[in-house]
């Protein structure tokens, strides 16, 4: 090992990755102050700092931000882990709605504690994740038309069994509106993910719970099962060259079919966790939840490594805590603009690291042959 | 017959943004890039041509020139849709990025930035965009006298007709000719089967893309306005996921005009049932089902699935889309 | 001097990272000239061309037409010149007609329509006076690759060019098309054209070219007069030292039955013929089998049968006297089979996995190199770095270099020392020598030669006749997806091969 010693610091592909995405984010985040500037020139230093400080500003901005990012990690671990084994998992979006599907059908109807909840939003992804995966080991459909197609597919299914089962609604628990599902504190405050560690530190902050725990220790298991285990290295293979892998007796449908099903697990996981904090509640809509889309950002921003995703998640997480908070005098979806562009500036990050790499190398040999 | 008269024209009015946005994917993936950002374009697209409309609606000349206004209003769609698409196609071509990826990327901005602008120029919370009510072509545009009551042809043709419907045939004959009988035509497919070898006789790749992309944002944009006067209920910073259902179209129609076309129909035909289901005698009913419209909302996805199992093994798709392509490599 | 020089390339440098392809190199071609441009794969002979057709822009260096400095940035500057080229691997659109194909660039118009009447007539007139039959309707992905290559020399001829490039023309032809695209040559060369003949086989040059430029690692070696050479100093001027032709080997002492193989059937997925029909043959221990025949007749999907790449639709396959018609892969290989594969990009490696991920690609589910599902890393690199000292693959981090940063030559040692270090009964190896320079060709030709001796079974499949020749102890001819003819190296002549490889003999064919 003393061979990688000697690789110098910046040549490392893991530090360019890390330094590639921080280029991004600051470049993402000066465009989102010129834009700000453009809209409304007076509010727009009072809105940059709304939007870079709010989620430090209290212990309950703190856990907002914590609370956001549990799903989003799991989303992006999502999109992150698909990645490595080739396959872009555009579908999160179908996972997680059919993961909080699950886990409210089993809170509510079933009437079950939340780990049972949680378990159940693993299984309805992974269900949701399996159909992409198969279509692409055996028909060879691209995996990215089934998994929008089944982001359609899942929500209305999803709104169509709500809207047929009044015990799953608000209404069939005293309150009056049948447009969402019950509130879990009135249906089952068993379904609701318990506080943990946390349950003093944040004070009343009625965001925060274990959810965030679960994600990080999820996100280590990616890790160490993508790094350390013959099943990582068979996808990772298959991600890389899925002739190779048939070549060497891997069963690569098998195994596309199985990345595509944790995946899915893993954002289904996610919207367990979101919706069985007791915070929020599934309203039938007629548009797809935005969350899953936005674990792309976080995987992206992380290189697909699953330690990253930690960190991207939190920093999304942190940004659209403070976008919220600059309204009125902006609206809240600046920061998707502001994400937009990270991702966008994200998707040439092979760019990204030559620049870096370039400029390293230039100040290496100064004064070198030029072009 | 009067649900008939009904239905057809709903399926025209839905199928033309159909049509045109899964057009302009065919002229991108043709090129070879994948243009997953459909959606995104018809969003910035339908923006701007709304907005173009409302200033002719507030300065009275839309009013006095109803179609004149409309025309205009198209070509702010085409023209914004396709700066938008140069995006994609500066990352797709010049970065040589991953195109679904930067596709993504243009999709989760457009909608923000629809709602911002609309925010900017309107004023906070008023999220829809009205659509003037004198956009419509009626009989009166052609100088006809009212006729009384409903009757089968006035409601095939003149209640739901939008300028959008003949610039849509128009651009689809000349989608077709373009592609088949010109020399631009021979060279952009070219670039997306073998772009080495269209290199090798002479032919800009990066530019022969680049002009893929631009057409895919023009009529992706168009497409936007297309849909938006088609759901009737003004511009609301979303395009119900038709950019989406535009690549199904697309696939369906194996990347050739006449089969897209084919499939446009179809897909529309399915939206109008899901969307008038409660309203049309004919479908089962499913006694005691709530809000059965999701289901008939799912079936053009689920047939789309299935019929992508009997076709991916012959599709079309153009051989080199979605891979960069890179004068240096060999 | 009163040389009539119509291209000069003078002091050609060109760099890619890492890499001088072309370092100051100096080519002349007159007017009228057959000039043959020698040296091994990655001598940089391709760049050299791909600078004069404007694929590519040199640092430094000038080329002159008739004398007269001209700057090529592009295929249409080189056209304009009168430069065509027939590229190595075909630049055919397959879904166009071979009409489309030649007409691409330079198309005719009217009010901004095609107009294809005059280009057919064109094209139908050019096809007639050099005896190029092809049909400008057909889609180019119906065509035989003779037929596309004659499409490629049309596509030159009907821009009017008068120097032509032939980059390894003769690699996809049987011997006796080679002599007929001599001909051809030869009958551009009487009208006047020049042409520039890239190869690396020596019979060809001494054949047809009046004058030779030899490239060794991306410099000129110098040009010679073909008349006043020899194929000896040919060669050595392109490899820079004396070349054994022939491969030692001991005779051969055929055992018992390792491979049998019995009315093998494979669909094809290119068309809705099988593209092996019946194949029966069998391979024993402490013999080199060899599949000879044109590309494209059938040998890549039999041997994606036997290996289980593909999955066979009649027959039988034994191993060891085992049944393994429809095992899965893993089987096959721990039954005992190795498999070299054609493309070493595309099955041989992960290239963006380390040289030790990928020296266990077989085996990295032994015991000995993982326990209860995790990898044992220690083991994987120790194993890694006894095979790299073992087989001489040279790479610039060991084991953990990236696959993909290795050279050519390199890459197929590894996967050589793969597959033989697994101690196959049966080695499988196709085109194991593809691209590869001539040490590292010696090298690996050793290798087999030596896994013979120590008793395996050897099944080649090669394209090229040398190779077939010089290697093995008994050739099996396949055309058209069937096996045509058996026969012993030491009776036979590659004109002989030939014929059958053109499907024009057949052995055994009264019976039938």
């Amino acid at each position: 090992m003393s061979k990688k010693s000697k690789q110098p610091l910046l040549q490392n592909p893991g530090v360019v990755g890390v330094l590639a995405s921080l280029l991004s984010i600051v470049i993402g985040l000066v465009l989102g102050f010129i834009l700000l500037v453009i809209l409304n020139p007076g509010a727009s230093l009072d809105g940059m700092k709304a939007m870079m400080t709010t989620g430090f500003a209290s212990m309950d901005k703190f856990g907002k931000v914590l609370y956001q990012a549990a799903p989003l990690m799991m989303c992006g671990l999502s999109v992150g882990f698909a990645f490595k084994t080739g396959l872009f998992n555009i579908g999160a979006p179908g996972q997680y709605t059919m993961g909080a599907f699950f886990a409210l059908l089993c809170g509510i109807q079933f009437q079950m504690p939340w780990f049972v909840c949680l378990l159940a939003s693993a299984i309805g992804g992974a269900i949701w994740g399996i159909f992409p995966g198969l279509f692409k080991a055996y028909f060879n459909v691209n995996e990215v038309i089934t998994s929008i197609m089944f982001n359609w597919i899942g929500m209305y299914l999803v709104n169509l069994i709500l809207a047929n089962s009044p015990h799953m609604l608000a209404s069939g628990w005293g309150a009056s509106n049948s447009d969402r599902t019950a509130a879990l504190s009135a249906a089952n405050p068993g379904a609701i993910l318990p506080k943990g560690p946390f349950a003093g530190l944040f004070g009343n902050s009625s965001w925060i719970n274990i959810g965030i725990i679960l994600s990080i220790i999820f996100a280590l298991i990616v890790w160490v099962v993508l790094q350390k285990t013959t099943f990582g290295y068979e996808l990772k293979a298959c991600g890389l060259s899925r002739d190779a892998a048939q070549y060497a007796g891997i069963n690569a449908k098998r195994n596309i079919v199985l990345s595509m099903v944790i995946a899915g697990a893993l954002s289904g996981i996610g919207g367990g966790i979101y919706y069985l904090a007791g915070t929020g509640q599934y309203v039938i809509e007629k548009s797809i939840l935005g969350m899953g889309f936005n674990g792309i950002p976080v995987a992206l921003l992380a290189s697909s490594n699953p330690v990253g995703t930690i960190f991207s998640a939190l920093f999304i997480s942190y940004i659209q805590v403070g976008g919220a908070a600059m309204q009125p005098a902006y609206s809240s979806e600046t920061i998707d603009i502001v994400i937009a562009v990270i991702i966008y500036l994200a998707a040439f990050a092979l760019l990204m690291r030559g620049v870096i790499a370039k400029a390293v190398s230039g100040r290496k040999e100064k004064g070198g042959a030029a072009k | 017959m009067m649900i008939a008269a009904n239905i057809i024209s709903l399926t025209v009015l839905f199928a033309v943004p159909l049509l045109l946005v899964a057009l302009g994917g065919m002229f991108s993936e043709h090129s070879g890039v994948i243009n997953i950002a459909l959606e995104g374009m018809m969003i910035i697209g339908a923006l701007f041509a709304c907005f173009t409309l409302q200033a002719f609606d507030k300065s009275g000349f839309g009013p006095a020139h109803p179609q004149l206004a409309m025309l205009a209003a198209i070509l702010v769609a085409g023209l914004t849709g396709m700066i938008f698409s140069f995006f994609l196609g500066f990352a797709a071509i010049n970065l040589k990025a991953d195109q679904t990826i930067g596709g993504t990327a243009l999709n989760q901005f457009a909608p923000a930035f629809a709602v911002v602008m609309t925010w900017a120029i309107q004023g906070q919370g008023l999220t829809t965009i009205a659509i003037p009510s004198w956009v419509r072509i009626t009989r009166d545009t052609f100088g006809l006298a009212p006729v009384d009551g409903p009757s089968f042809w006035n409601n095939l043709i003149f209640k739901y007709f939008y300028l959008t419907t003949p610039v849509a045939v128009v651009l689809f004959i000349a989608a077709y000719i373009v592609m088949y009988k010109t020399r631009f035509g021979l060279r952009l497919r070219a670039c997306g089967e073998h772009p080495q070898a269209a290199d090798s006789v002479g032919i800009n790749v990066y530019k022969m893309r680049y002009a893929g992309v631009l057409i895919s944002g023009f009529l992706g944009g168009i497409g936007g306005l297309a849909y938006t006067v088609a759901a009737g209920s003004g511009f609301n910073s979303d395009v119900g996921g038709y950019g989406f259902l535009a690549l199904a179209v697309m696939i369906f129609g194996n990347w050739k005009p006449f089969p897209i076309l084919a499939s446009s129909v179809f897909f529309a035909l399915f939206k109008v049932i899901a969307a008038y289901s409660s309203s049309l005698p004919f479908l089962p009913k499913f006694e005691g089902v709530k809000e059965i419209s999701n289901f008939y909302q799912m079936l053009p996805y689920i047939v789309t699935m299935i019929v992508l199992i009997f076709t991916s093994k012959n599709s079309q798709a153009p051989k080199a889309e979605g891979i960069p392509y890179d004068k240096g490599s060999r | 001097m009163a040389d009539n020089f119509v291209i000069e390339m003078l002091h050609i440098t060109k760099e890619f990272p890492g890499i001088k392809a072309n370092d100051d190199v100096t080519l002349q071609l007159r007017k009228g000239e057959i000039h043959a441009l020698l040296g091994e794969n990655g001598a940089g002979k391709s760049t050299l061309m791909s600078v004069l057709f404007g694929l590519y822009q040199p640092e430094k260096g000038v080329i002159k037409k008739n004398g007269k400095e001209v700057k090529i940035q592009n295929p249409n500057d080189a056209n304009a010149l009168g430069i065509g080229m027939v590229h190595q691997h075909f630049k055919l659109v397959e879904c166009f007609t071979v009409l489309d194909n030649i007409i691409l660039g330079v198309e005719d118009t009217r009010h901004g329509f095609l107009q294809k009447d005059a280009a057919r007539k064109k094209v139908m007139q050019l096809s007639e006076k050099y005896g190029l039959k092809v049909d400008p309707d057909a889609l180019v992905s119906d065509i035989s690759v003779g037929m596309q290559q004659r499409v490629e020399i049309l596509k030159m001829l009907y821009r009017d060019n008068e120097i032509l490039i032939f980059d390894e023309p003769t690699a996809v032809l049987t011997p006796q098309e080679i002599d007929e695209l001599m001909e051809i040559m030869r009958g551009f060369k009487a009208e006047g054209k020049s042409i520039l003949f890239i190869t690396h086989k020596l019979n060809e040059i001494m054949a047809v070219a009046d004058r030779c430029t030899v490239l060794q690692k991306g410099r000129g070696i110098g040009t010679v007069d073909i008349a006043n050479t020899t194929k000896e100093e040919l060669s050595r001027m392109m490899v820079g030292r004396d070349v054994q032709f022939a491969v030692d080997k001991a005779p051969c002492k055929p055992g018992r039955t390792i491979l049998e193989v019995n009315g093998l059937v494979v669909p094809s997925k290119v068309h809705k013929n099988n593209a092996v029909r019946g194949v029966s043959f069998e391979a024993k221990a402490g013999e080199i089998v060899c599949v000879a025949g044109i590309e494209g007749n059938g040998q890549t999907e039999l041997i994606y049968g036997l290996t289980g790449l593909e999955k066979v639709t009649g027959g039988t396959i034994k191993l060891n006297g085992k049944d393994i018609t429809n095992a899965p892969i893993r089987e096959r290989s721990k039954d005992g089979m190795s498999h070299i594969p054609e493309d070493r990009h595309k099955h041989g490696l992960v290239l963006d996995y380390t040289v030790a991920d990928n020296m266990v690609l077989q085996r990295y589910w032994q015991p000995e190199f993982q326990n209860h599902g995790f990898i044992k890393k220690g083991a994987v690199m120790d194993y890694a770095e006894r095979l790299i000292k073992q087989y001489d693959v040279r790479s610039g981090q060991g084991p953990i270099t990236i696959a993909r940063s290795m050279s050519g030559g390199n890459q197929q040692k590894a996967i050589i020392a793969r597959e033989v270090d697994k101690d196959p009964d049966l080695l499988v190896a196709v085109q194991p020598t593809r691209g590869l320079d001539v040490g590292a060709i010696e090298y690996i030709h050793k290798q087999i030669v030596a896994e013979r001796d120590k008793g395996k079974a050897v099944l080649l499949v090669s394209l090229e006749l040398d190779e077939v020749m010089n290697l093995s102890d008994r050739i099996l001819v396949m055309y058209e997806g069937e096996i045509v003819g058996e026969f012993d190296p030491k009776t036979t002549t590659v004109e002989e091969l030939g014929l059958y490889m053109a499907g024009a003999k057949k052995q055994g064919e009264a019976k039938a």
